[in-house]
């Protein structure tokens, strides 16, 4: 592929930039284009009738009038870059999301000036997406784009265009930035009934009923592994004290989601979705679980944290080391 | 699932997508009702009022969107209107018609305004409507209407650009704009290479509607025009101004009469005079005049004019004539000598042309002339006894002067006994031909108002003036004016004084209207300010100013660098200004970037998570000889940096050792 890496490299040089970058863009005056839109061109077409007629008149104040526009047109191609250049932009983090989701990526654009830089456009170059941000003077705004996703694993946020033609429509200045962020996009689940119990977790399970997240048993102290649904905010509300409401059998019911317990016929990607549909079952039904699959092996536990591993392992999945 | 993709998705800022709210509506239509309500009141009242309605239809149509006109609707009215136009004037090309159509225009552009192109092309509307304004004026308070409509369509442009914006701010982006645009149309107003007009021919009305002397003179045309108030030019004497009674603004010489008429004649026969100058005399004046056009070759000066100004010629007959009809203001520098001086040559042909009278007119007159003739022992005996006759016939000087038929010399002389000055002049023009003394009539104007605020001397049509010269053995052509002689104060106080009260005066000329006059006296001293640095800024003029800016042959190259370096500068200026707010890192930071550019160039680029002293180890470490400076300095700015203070001269130390630092 050298022609498209020679394509990448005269891009980086005509755009100043080589992506992707970290941290904060500031948005140099090097980076940011600035051509005359179609009402710019037709504002040039009347400056020039004007002129002319001006000439043939011989008419001061025609004269006057036409270099009046001149000058408003210059001054608002100042500020129409003004707008955008010096600008900050962030990547802020997203939000996994399941494929075929939309993930709402977000950037952080930070005015950096005492101005405040109305009508932003951010465009998400792959997808299209597309959104207007108002930066108040010397204040942030948040650009979200919903951009949907098809495949698990890292989606790079790629580049973005942001546009203004603020203040008179005269003008269009435009920029791309690449930031380094990505975000995180699961398996698509799909739902199945939960597997069978291990014979380890039925040995384990005897003393209780079957699992079930209905039946009140008492409070315990907090563990951060513990889903926020359980925890007791009322009694925290009147002692300060973070416990969390424990449930019959709950804590026994151990389940292992298991790789091979799916079907051999069933391809990768739809092992890795079903896979994906039980750990959030599971998790809904409050159970705790295990995940295996070729080349993982995540311990049995419970709540938002111990799921998103579960999730994100599978997301990740490369075939077995 | 899948949401759509990018070709599907309209652009936000395309201005077909976005519909124009009442805001945006309302500012355009006063801004199109600021530059087409003069137009309004030059058109047909049918056209004034269907624009009206169609202004008024839009804005039923925004409150209720059913009223909204259908496409064929627009087209019906705008061919309706093309016909009724037509039907009007026979024509729908040349001036007026063709403002007509725009002010129909005007009204079916913002009819048909829904969103934004349509907003964006009403608002060059708007801009092409200002343009026409200035066919008609270029006043002062014309300018000003014309400045409030532009910066209203500012604050239109704004507007769309920013429609969630708060409009008090895109009111104030529009004001930013526009000042900052202000000393960009200055310079390019200034320098932009101007090339004299036209740069082709114009619609056969463009000049219509100028007044001024025309080059005939029948009784009654003169005092007709005299009831304008209208200016004729305006006077900057450079010393002393001449008195009054010298003030003979020479116009149009006639030569010819037909019983009626005075003629001019045909200028081409005319040869061409050579001034003659007296750099010592102590009559000689020298001014500037500022003429209003009007659309004929004269330029007026005191009698009798000692120079020539650039593209005018001079005749034989004393008239000054500019190369092409004066449609613009001219500004010109004249000199001349109020004395006359004796120049008894003249050309056979001319003395037969200036005794030539038509037969079987004014008998009465003729048989006195011939009675001075006869008694008389020269011609200047007989231009004594007309003045004697003239002094005695107890002539009356009226602005209402009775018709007169057929004869109307004797009827005036003997009958009437009423005149203005065109009859005095042709009477006594008449009776020095009968006699046989040559004689011309000279048309102009006499005296002016100086105002007092600016010391300037202005010229109105009311000033209008007939005199005659009659050729003088070994004196030349010799100033008569046959109206002082019956009216004596007309020379010394103005028409005001001299008309009997019962005549209708121009308003201005009322001797009860003072505080009007200083009123008028101060708007006309800006008047004349405006129209000579703004509105006579000219081809000359530009060569005038960039000769005392030190170009003294600028050529349109030479003017397009200046321009260029100009607005060049001002860009500059403007981008310093929008990001003057940006602070410098500070010269620590500064210093410690340098230290770090300088290590990257030797391959020891600091990654973005890495302290000052971690890199300074690792370079410390790649670069074993540098290890020492590159320590210090690590150390001086971790110590600057993050330290309590920053004394200046340990800021200075680390400058200077970053600035020694070169890493082998």
């Amino acid at each position: 592929m050298a022609p498209r890496a020679e394509r990448i490299a005269l891009r980086n040089w005509l755009y100043g930039f080589a992506p992707p970058e970290r941290g904060e863009i500031v948005l140099r005056h090097r980076r940011v284009y600035i051509l005359p839109t179609r009402l710019g061109l037709l504002f040039g077409g009347a400056l020039a009738i004007l002129l002319v007629g001006s000439i043939n008149y011989a008419l001061a104040l025609g004269f006057a009038l036409t270099f009046f526009l001149a000058g408003l047109g210059l001054a608002g191609m100042v500020h129409t870059a003004r707008n955008l250049a010096q600008l900050g932009v962030r990547a802020a983090r997203a939000e996994p999301v399941f494929a075929g989701e939309a993930v709402r990526l977000r950037l952080v654009l930070a005015s950096r000036a005492p101005y405040d830089r109305p009508q932003i456009l951010v465009r998400h170059l792959a997808s299209g997406a597309q959104c207007l941000a108002d930066l108040p003077a010397g204040g942030t705004a948040e650009a979200v784009l919903a951009v949907p996703t098809e495949r698990r694993g890292w989606l790079d946020y790629g580049r973005f265009l942001l546009e203004t033609r603020f203040p008179l429509g005269l003008f269009r200045a435009w920029s791309y930035v690449e930031p380094e962020a990505r975000c995180l996009v699961y398996p698509r689940p799909l739902y199945g009934p939960l597997p069978p119990w291990s014979a380890q977790a039925t040995a384990g399970a005897a003393r209780a009923r079957a699992p079930g997240t209905d039946d009140y048993s008492g409070l315990r102290a907090f563990q951060r592994s513990d889903s926020p649904r359980h925890v007791a905010w009322k009694v925290l509300a009147r002692t300060d004290e973070l416990l969390t409401k424990q449930f019959s059998g709950e804590a026994a019911a151990e389940l292992t989601l298991d790789w091979a317990l799916l079907p051999a016929a069933a391809g990768v990607e739809e092992r890795l979705s079903r896979l994906a549909g039980w750990v959030i079952a599971a998790e809904r039904e409050g159970l705790r679980y295990a995940l295996r699959a070729p080349g993982v092996e995540i311990a049995p536990g419970r709540g938002a944290a111990h799921r998103a591993e579960c999730l994100k392992a599978l997301a990740l999945w490369s075939g077995a080391p | 699932m899948s949401e759509p993709r990018a070709a599907a998705l309209a652009h936000p800022f395309a201005p077909e997508g976005r519909a124009v709210g009442a805001r945006d509506l309302a500012l355009l239509t006063v801004a199109l009702a600021l530059v087409a309500a003069p137009h309004a009141l030059r058109a047909p009242g049918w056209l004034a009022l269907l624009t009206l309605a169609l202004y008024g239809w839009r804005w039923a149509a925004l409150a209720r969107p059913a009223l909204a006109p259908a496409r064929w609707m627009l087209f019906a009215l705008a061919l309706a209107g093309l016909a009724g136009v037509w039907l009007q004037y026979r024509a729908i090309f040349g001036r007026t018609p063709g403002i007509a159509m725009l002010l129909l225009f005007s009204g079916l552009k913002l009819l048909e305004t829904r969103n934004q192109r349509d907003a964006a092309a009403t608002v060059f509307l708007v801009w092409f409507l200002v343009i026409t304004q200035f066919l008609y004026s270029q006043s002062i308070p014309t300018a000003l209407a014309m400045l409030a409509a532009l910066a209203l369509t500012a604050v239109a442009l704004v507007g769309f650009a920013a429609p969630r914006r708060e409009p008090a701010a895109n009111a104030r982006t529009a004001g930013v704009l526009l000042a900052q645009a202000a000393p960009a149309a200055l310079v390019l107003f200034l320098l932009f290479p101007r090339v004299q007009g036209p740069l082709w021919g114009l619609p056969q009305d463009a000049y219509t509607g100028m007044t001024g002397l025309s080059d005939t003179m029948s009784p009654g045309s003169l005092s007709q025009l005299i009831q304008s108030d209208a200016i004729a030019f305006r006077v900057d004497f450079r010393g002393e101004m001449p008195p009054r009674r010298a003030l003979y603004w020479r116009g149009p010489v006639l030569w010819d009469f037909d019983g009626r008429t005075w003629r001019a004649g045909a200028a081409d026969i005319a040869r061409r005079g050579e001034p003659r100058d007296d750099p010592r005399a102590p009559d000689r004046h020298a001014y500037t005049v500022i003429l209003e056009p009007h659309n004929r070759h004269w330029l007026f000066a005191i009698e009798t004019a000692a120079q020539v100004p650039e593209r005018a010629r001079l005749l034989d007959d004393g008239q000054l004539l500019a190369i092409a009809p004066v449609r613009t203001r001219l500004r010109y520098d004249m000199v001349s000598l109020t004395e006359p001086r004796a120049e008894p040559r003249a050309e056979p042909w001319q003395l037969r042309r200036a005794l030539r009278l038509p037969e079987g007119f004014n008998p009465r007159a003729v048989a006195l002339a011939r009675s001075w003739r006869a008694a008389a022992a020269s011609d200047a005996d007989i231009v004594e006894r007309a003045i004697e006759f003239f002094r005695g016939a107890q002539l009356v000087y009226t602005l209402e002067p009775p018709p007169l038929g057929e004869h109307s010399v004797d009827e005036f002389l003997f009958g009437t006994r009423a005149g203005f000055c065109e009859h005095f002049a042709s009477a006594f023009a008449f009776l020095m031909r009968a006699a046989g003394v040559p004689a011309r009539v000279v048309t102009g104007y006499q005296g002016g108002d100086r105002n007092p605020v600016d010391g300037k001397l202005t010229i109105r049509q009311s000033d209008a003036h007939a005199w005659i010269e009659v050729f003088l053995a070994g004196r030349g052509w010799t100033r008569l004016d046959p109206t002082a002689l019956a009216a004596p104060g007309r020379l010394e106080n103005g028409l005001s004084r001299a008309v009997r009260a019962t005549s209708e005066l121009p308003l201005l000329l009322r001797p009860e209207l003072a505080w009007l006059r200083s009123i008028r006296y101060n708007w006309e001293a800006l008047t004349h300010q405006w129209n000579l640095w703004v509105l006579g800024y000219n081809p000359e003029r530009q060569r005038e100013l960039l000769a005392s800016l030190g170009m003294p042959q600028p050529d349109w190259r030479s003017l397009g660098a200046a321009l260029a370096v100009f607005l060049g500068a001002m860009i500059v200026a403007l981008a310093a200004w929008s990001l003057r707010t940006y602070a410098r890192p500070d010269p620590v930071a500064r210093a410690w970037l340098a230290f770090c550019r300088k290590l990257a160039r030797r391959g020891l680029a600091r990654a973005p998570h890495e302290g000052p002293r971690d890199y300074a180890e690792r370079s410390a470490a790649a670069l074993p000889d540098a290890a020492e400076p590159i320590r210090a300095i690590a150390a001086l700015y971790i110590a600057l940096r993050y330290g309590a203070g920053a004394p200046p001269e340990q800021v200075a130390e680390l400058r200077r050792r970053v600035g020694a630092f070169r890493p082998a």
